[in-house]
């Protein structure tokens, strides 16, 4: 017994041993000679022995994939980066923050949660460097998201899509149909496939306790694209009602688009369909065309074919008004930093260039699933055709990018009235102006 | 993993001095204790024992409750007074009337009907050959949580347009007879008893095996004796075992009142309150932890607990009565 159990330790032993060894190596690359200009890009001072805490949402296996990336920084310019995930981070930032434990830098997904961290006092601006690269390389939406009462604080990280439609490209080459690029030209489609007895667009809004969401997604395409940024972040304030003439007119064309029996079908159904289930039909062409995010792909089973010619794939969901240019809804992260010491600020910098943001692409592999922003960053860095297709939109230095509006609003609202008057709005036929009303009334006073 | 236990092991420490200085003070209490002798004696005894339950009791149950009646007078971050804002806001709105009938309906017809046909079956049931294959098969769904007799059920209940086959169960059956198929969970008030059926198809096993033991209970000369002089079927059940069973069938019903009143898991995962189907306790989730309205979550909390009350008073007599005949 006694010596089964050495033998045991010992190979234990030695393979943690070799694992160790492994590490290192991954860690620190035994060719140090590589070309700090051309990775991490030149004009970085040497910094030996300093350290960057950064605290993030972001947990294993993607966390990992930070630090991969992150590891030829530490090598060009000796700034160690020490990276801690939390699922509570939300939760645990403003304590931090609060109780003066406030990490270098933390990657914050959403906007409202930057303007609390201003708020605090303990944010500071961004340096100039990154304030340029961002005035560079993103688009002003983006920019005005990373800053608080007119101050830029935070570079963009991470972006994700929502103004994609799925559809089959098979099944619109048996048809003869090309993809739309305006939105009367999607609305003629529609006719087109209604009039040969196909269902155009399928539709799920169930989500169980959240059940609505994704008609609030169809909503916010709408106001978006009918009206622009202004009205969209006035909306967002309720400077702008639910029962304003603009808001109502978005409403009619959603009801002429997803409430329209003509397009859809069954209007009521689409209430207690899930929207994972929602657009599971297209590649067999028992309905045609989904609004959905870019992370739809992955309700599809293995052996589907998502590609450009396959059984699914996505267009980009056209614009209404020609004066809103390239209206894009979607969401991301942004690096807010508490510390201006030169290490914080040498890594911020970093962080703002396209050499940070292709090295980060780099490590998500053939998968793909980190989008960036960043018009410095050359499409052909994608793996993903997908990711390629997104961030085409994302990274369009001229795009009108909004972010989900229902998550910016009171959750007394975003999370609450709208998501069940929306739902009523389809299952009971309540009428566009009682639904406004009833969100309008539920509106928390200020 | 490594890093799990190099990142966790100071908690881990923690937690064990934690408990380690926890018994050591339990330790020199008890020895104190017993050390007293005299007239003391008595009254440090029940400190002892009584004060930790005591403590927990104030901890966990008083201070929250009274904590919650104070939020339910504040605004939804719980820092302004508001008066009875939350409350009347309760009452006029329209939805909330509709989650208010929603839940009496709940607690009118679940209990009584989960306790009738609890009833009916253990007296059906009793004495009949194989009687335990019966009741386990009935008593089963019980084993299941509400959560999952729900999921169960969406797929009885699910619904696909017409000219589509049709995957629910109920629909199918429904189609089978030639009627036309609709889409059960968005008709109301129908929705609402649809989801009753699934609280009565898990409870009343539960019913079943409680009240069929009380009926074994019923002594056999009683019930031998009542044959002699006539008492067969209704009447047997009508003059002997339901007066026998009567106390038993009281805490049942007790239960599942209280249940039913509780109830939560059915509606959120079969509609997450939508189309007409709310009840107080899904609201009161609801508000709080997506609506982050602590106030008016709160006022429905109070709601709830003034419902239940009269319920564990009636209860908490008839168990102490029972206790001062036996």
């Amino acid at each position: 017994m006694s010596i089964s159990k050495k033998g045991l330790l010992a190979t234990v032993g030695v393979a943690s041993l070799s694992l160790l060894a492994t590490f290192v190596t991954t860690v620190a690359p035994a060719d140090a000679a590589i070309n700090c200009n051309k990775i991490i890009g030149p004009g970085y001072a040497q910094l030996k022995g300093k350290t960057v805490t950064m605290f993030t949402s972001i947990l294993d296996p993607e966390l990992s994939k930070y630090q991969k990336a992150l590891a030829s920084f530490t090598t060009c310019t000796g700034i160690k980066v020490k990276m801690e995930g939390s699922n509570q981070f939300e939760a645990l930032l403003p304590v931090r923050v609060k109780g003066g434990n406030a990490p270098d830098i933390a990657i914050i997904p959403q906007p409202g949660l930057l303007a609390q961290m201003v708020a605090t006092g303990k944010a500071v601006p961004a340096p100039a460097q990154t304030l340029k690269n961002v005035n560079k390389y993103w688009s002003p939406g983006w920019k005005g998201y990373g800053s608080v009462n007119g101050k830029f604080y935070a570079s963009p990280n991470s972006a994700n899509m929502k103004s994609l439609v799925w559809y089959s490209p098979k099944q619109f080459a048996k048809a003869g149909y090309t993809v739309p690029t305006t939105w009367t030209g999607m609305m003629a489609l529609a006719d087109k496939m209604a009039a040969a007895k196909q269902t155009a667009f399928c539709g799920g809004i169930g989500s169980g306790g959240a059940t609505g969401w994704p008609a609030t997604d169809w909503l916010e395409e709408v106001v978006v694209r009918q009206f622009g940024g202004q009205v969209y972040a006035d909306w967002i304030s309720h400077k702008i009602k639910f029962s304003d003439p603009k808001i109502l007119a978005a409403m009619k064309t959603v009801e002429g688009w997803m409430l329209n029996s003509k397009y859809v079908g069954d209007v009521k159904a689409i209430a207690t369909t899930t929207f994972q289930a929602a657009g599971l039909g297209i590649p067999a062409g028992s309905c045609m065309m989904l609004q959905q995010a870019s992370f739809y792909a992955a309700q599809y089973p293995a052996g589907t074919d998502v590609s450009k010619n396959g059984d699914v794939w996505a267009f980009y969901l056209p614009g209404i008004n020609t004066s809103v240019k390239t209206p894009v809804e979607g969401g991301g992260e942004f690096f807010a930093a508490f510390s201006k010491r030169p290490e914080v600020q040498e890594l911020q910098n970093y962080l703002s260039t396209p050499q940070w943001a292709i090295n980060r692409i780099a490590t998500a592999g053939s998968g793909g699933g980190w989008l960036s922003a960043n018009s410095g960053v050359p499409l052909s860095a994608y793996k993903n055709p997908l990711d390629q297709l997104s961030a085409k939109y994302l990274a369009d230095k001229n795009s009108t990018f909004v972010f989900d509006a229902s998550d910016a609003m009171p959750a007394a609202v975003g999370a609450g009235t709208e998501w069940t008057q929306l739902t009523s709005w389809f299952a009971d036929g309540k009428s566009s102006a009682d639904v406004a009303k009833a969100i309008d009334d539920s509106w928390p006073a200020q | 993993m490594n890093s799990f236990f190099s990142t966790n092991l100071p908690k881990f420490e923690q937690i064990l001095v934690a408990i380690a200085a926890f018994f050591a003070i339990l330790m020199v209490v008890f020895y104190l204790a017993g050390k007293a002798n005299g007239r003391k004696q008595r009254p440090i005894a029940i400190l002892v024992l009584l004060g930790p339950a005591m403590v927990l009791l104030t901890a966990g149950l008083i201070v929250p409750a009274i904590q919650t009646i104070l939020f339910s007078f504040k605004d939804a971050n719980s820092i302004k007074f508001i008066g009875l804002h939350n409350y009347t806001w309760l009452i006029q709105n329209p939805d909330m009337q509709k989650v208010f009938v929603n839940t009496l309906l709940w607690i009118i017809i679940t209990p009584f009907v989960t306790t009738a046909l609890g009833l009916f079956l253990a007296i059906m049931l009793d004495r009949m050959k194989r009687e335990s294959v019966a009741k386990s098969l009935l008593f089963m769904p019980m084993a299941i949580s509400f959560v999952g007799a729900s999921v169960i059920w969406k797929f009885v209940y699910d619904f696909a347009v017409p000219s589509k086959p049709q995957t629910g169960l109920l629909s199918a059956i429904v189609r089978a007879f030639g009627f036309k198929p609709s889409n059960w969970i968005l008709t109301q008030p129908l929705n609402t008893f649809l989801l009753m059926i699934i609280f009565i198809w898990v409870q009343t096993g539960f019913a079943m095996v409680i009240l069929s033991a009380a009926i074994k209970a019923v002594p056999a000369d009683i019930v031998e004796a009542s044959a002699l002089d006539g008492a067969f079927g209704w009447k047997l059940f009508r003059n002997i075992t339901f007066p026998m069973v009567r106390s038993t069938t009281i805490v049942v019903f007790a239960t599942m009142l209280v249940t039913s009143l509780k109830l939560f898991d059915i509606v959120r995962t079969m509609t997450g309150g939508n189309f007409g189907t709310s009840v107080i306790s899904n609201e009161m989730y609801a508000e709080v932890f997506v609506r982050f309205d602590q106030g008016r979550g709160s006022a429905l909390a109070v709601i709830l607990f003034v419902f239940v009350t009269p319920i564990l008073v009636y209860n908490i007599r008839n168990l102490r009565r029972e206790r001062s005949i036996a």
